[in-house]
């Protein structure tokens, strides 16, 4: 089993926190894992990305110049990735917040209108998680009820009354296919 | 109980000195080793240790010296800029013959550069860096576990030789999260733990009463010469017992990469590929910079037909493996600087060229 995913989105999109909550899942099956924010200036600039490997092998280089899957939140992440994802690979868009068509054709595309499933249960700020749980369903890393049995040990204790909206995000994500 | 817990690397060297029973650590902020002056900010006050964020690299340093003295485990650690200021500081540890543990998490330069990782910091970490005839014990990881491991080693042989010793990490080692196990017990390690070190150090600055007083010091008016004699004796006994490295499908190999920290883990995916191709590849990865592995570098170029060093700088370890090797194969390199990162496909495509 081999995974190189990228994310990318503005910051505060929650891209960081959905790559090591991958990263902690995949550690948890049992599985070799590398997580690589971007970071600095970077950040400052106004967008975030992460890269997350997850292998039955021991990981040699925890950069990915060529991922397997990119979860883009938004169109400059769009505009920057898709020409970096492997032939075949898989994309998963927020199309509530890009309007453009990826220009590939090779790729599997799962358009996740994700802000918009978030804003509807009552925070925008869990678009991540309906995102995660879109890749879950077509990558299956790991089930979906291990990734809501875990939720709570990688969110920060001051965001536990959050734990309720961000597994219904999971559960709706889940759905899109 | 051991556990697998996701870290990154800065939190990593943090949480290892709170277990080698540092409880002493001066800082200044800088970028990209901050989690790790976070972390020892937020665990040092749990086991009663002394946090201090200095007015300056400078100051961290002499602070270093000064608990380093009184035979406490100490350590200060930066990023590239800030490790230049430490300079002076790091030479008068080792003309004071005192144990301490300096963390340099690399990025580009020179000057203020910028923050992304490199590894052109190996001469001066390898060469004294500050004036005078000294040298420092490097380590340096190549990956989250290693950094935790490396940084328990650190201490024990700073304390052994009373030597200053860097960890030469760069900002991905930094940045990036991977599982590390350890006993997790140590994490929820709170209250007033010992603060002296677990060796004894008879030499300390501990107050003199009922026993002759200790001078520690690095000026020798008369005497530098004779103290300059003592302390390359005592790197030659490091250079002969201390060397570490790990070798990788030596055995065949015709083409062997030397590579350390973050460029020795994409040199072992080029590997991979190159193995997948046919190509006999093998590889040698420093995990002490000094001492350099020079005897086992001698051996392989005497075997191999040729040597390919890949750094994140214009060159600064080939000098050495060149050294090492004495002409006995070509030495070939392949580097990106000022915080430029390698390619697998690139190394593999000098690999090719050879």
């Amino acid at each position: 089993m081999h995974e190189e995913i990228i994310m990318a989105g503005f910051g505060g999109q929650g891209v960081i926190f959905m790559g090591k909550f991958l990263a902690y899942l995949g550690m948890r099956k049992g599985n070799q894992v590398t997580y690589l924010p971007s970071y600095g200036a970077e950040v400052r600039g106004g967008t975030a990305n992460c890269t997350v490997i997850i292998s039955s092998e021991e990981i040699a280089s925890p950069l990915s110049s060529c991922p397997y899957t990119a979860i883009v939140m938004n169109k400059p992440s769009l505009d920057k990735f898709e020409p970096r994802i492997k032939k075949d690979g898989l994309l998963i868009l927020n199309s509530s917040l890009i309007n453009r068509d990826p220009d590939r054709d090779d790729l599997k595309i799962i358009k996740v209108p994700a802000t918009e499933i978030a804003m509807n249960l009552g925070n925008s700020r869990v678009a991540n998680m309906v995102a995660l749980g879109a890749y879950i369903i077509q990558k299956k890393v790991v089930p979906l009820k291990t990734v809501l049995d875990h939720l709570q040990d990688v969110l920060p204790k001051r965001a536990h009354h959050l734990l309720e909206i961000n597994k219904e995000a999971l559960r709706e994500g889940a759905k899109i296919k | 109980m051991s556990k697998k817990v996701l870290m990154c690397g800065n939190e990593a060297i943090g949480e290892a000195a709170i277990q080698a029973n540092c409880r002493y650590y001066f800082g200044y902020p800088i970028t990209p080793q901050n989690e790790l002056t976070a972390y020892m900010a937020g665990r040092l006050p749990e086991v009663g240790g002394v946090f201090l964020q200095s007015e300056s690299e400078i100051a961290a340093i002499n602070m270093v010296y000064g608990a380093a003295a009184a035979g406490m485990r100490a350590m200060t650690s930066s990023s590239s800029p800030g490790i230049s200021l430490k300079q002076e500081g790091i030479s008068y540890l080792a003309g004071a013959e005192l144990p301490a543990v300096i963390i340099n998490i690399m990025r580009g330069g020179p000057g203020l550069g910028n923050i992304a990782p490199a590894q052109a910091d190996y001469f001066q970490a390898t060469r004294g860096g500050g004036h005078g005839d000294y040298r420092t014990i490097v380590l340096a990881p190549s990956k989250v576990q290693e950094m935790m491991d490396l940084t328990r080693l650190a201490f024990d042989l700073a304390d052994k030789y009373r030597n200053p010793v860097i960890l030469l990490g760069d900002g991905l080692l930094g940045q990036m999260m991977e599982p590390v196990e350890f006993k997790v017990e140590s994490l929820k390690l709170k209250g007033k733990g010992k603060k002296t070190s677990t060796n004894k150090k008879p030499w300390a600055l501990t107050g003199a009463k009922g026993r002759p007083r200790n001078l520690l010091r690095s000026l020798y008016l008369g005497t530098l010469e004779q103290h300059n004699q003592h302390l390359q004796e005592k790197y030659k006994k490091i250079s002969r017992k201390e060397v570490r490295y790990e070798a990788i499908s030596l055995k065949d190999a015709e083409i062997v990469l030397i590579a350390y920290g973050t460029s020795a883990r994409i040199s072992k995916a080029a590997l991979a590929k190159a193995r997948k191709e046919g190509l006999k590849v093998g590889m040698l990865r420093p995990i002490t910079l000094w001492p350099f592995p020079s005897d086992i570098v001698a051996g392989i170029a005497g075997r191999a037909k040729a040597l390919l060093t890949v750094e994140m700088s214009a060159g600064q370890m080939v000098e050495d493996v060149k050294l090492a090797g004495e002409g006995k194969c070509p030495v070939h390199f392949y580097g990106r600087m000022g915080g430029g990162v390698p390619t697998a496909e690139e190394i593999l495509a000098e690999i090719r060229k050879i």
